[in-house]
């Protein structure tokens, strides 16, 4: 869709589809469900917080699955925690999105081998759709995570079914 | 009171309980007990004058292998500044031990972590159940002998 200011030269009327009105709106405000359970937790904070600054993407925190559209799962999944981010998930609406931060929650992390207690990835509950590598990621690594979502939402469409 | 002399008074006044000491161990020295005397050894060094320890700083269980299980208790003592490690050692066909609770409330959730992970029963704890682990675990962690469960809930477990 381009930057909406440009095309307000000659009237104030924009053409477009409804496919990419619909996609622009949605991801231009992701609100993020925290669900920071270890260390990415902390990362995460700080690419909310000034310095790397998640809101002027249009990403700020809401703590109820209700009211977000995309889960940020940061931090290692035990199985006793498992249940409970199978529930959030499916009291999130749709269109709803998964953005799976660090190691544990893609792979199981560092404890993919001795792990007894550690879900070996959280796409083993929840379907994810982008995976964002590091031990912790830095928020640059985050905020790349976010805009690849925001291409990914880009290309959707109301026909085609979405791809998670 | 150097470990020396403490061992030497718990041996005077608990004599068969009181089983061996190594004093030179690194990094600290310990004393090993009976599990029978174990509440009435641990009350003593909670309460005498010259020992006070007021502290249980760390409980653990242990799992030394070929079916010994064990206690190691680490206490310290804030009024005299010394500190001492206690252990215990019994056989995993009857893992029970006394719940040293009552003496030093601390071990409440450390006993619940033993409890949870080796399978060590402490008797006369108020509220013995698993801590760590989700409530319907099966088996016990960190023993030697421990399998990983193929799945748990409907979830695979390992990689």
């Amino acid at each position: 869709m381009g930057l909406l200011d440009q095309k307000f030269e000659n009237s104030n009327i924009v053409i477009t589809s409804m496919d990419n009105l619909l996609n622009w709106a949605r991801l231009s405000s992701l609100w993020g469900m925290q669900f920071g359970l270890a260390c990415c937790a902390i990362e995460m904070m700080a690419t909310g917080a000034s310095h790397y600054d998640l809101d002027r993407f249009g990403t700020f925190f809401r703590g109820t699955p209700r009211q977000s559209d995309v889960m940020i799962v940061a931090g290692t999944v035990t199985l006793k925690m498992a249940s409970r981010i199978r529930v959030p998930y499916d009291q999130m609406s749709e269109p709803r999105y998964v953005i799976s931060m660090g190691s544990c929650s893609n792979c199981g992390g560092p404890y993919w081998e001795h792990g007894y207690h550690v879900l070996k990835g959280v796409d083993r509950i929840i379907p994810v759709d982008v995976y964002v590598p590091g031990c912790p990621p830095r928020p640059e690594a985050l905020m790349e995570g976010l805009l690849k979502l925001q291409e990914k939402i880009r290309t959707e469409s109301l026909v085609r079914k979405k791809s998670a | 009171m150097t470990p020396q002399q403490i061992f030497e008074s718990l041996k005077s006044r608990f004599g068969e309980a009181v089983l061996e000491a190594k004093i030179d161990a690194f990094p600290d020295p310990w004393i090993r007990v009976a599990p029978a005397k174990l509440r009435e050894i641990c009350l003593y060094l909670r309460d005498d004058g010259e020992m006070l320890f007021d502290v249980l700083m760390c409980l653990s269980g242990m799992d030394y292998r070929a079916g010994k299980l064990g206690v190691v208790y680490h206490c310290d003592s804030t009024a005299k500044h010394h500190r001492i490690v206690l252990k215990t050692e019994f056989t995993d066909a009857d893992p029970h031990v006394a719940s040293v609770e009552s003496v030093w409330k601390t071990a409440n959730w450390h006993e619940r972590e033993a409890f949870d992970l080796y399978g060590i029963v402490f008797d006369g704890h108020p509220d013995l159940r698993r801590i760590l682990m989700p409530d319907d675990w099966r088996g016990f962690p960190m023993r030697k002998d421990y399998q990983v469960p193929e799945f748990y809930n409907g979830m695979k477990v390992p990689y």
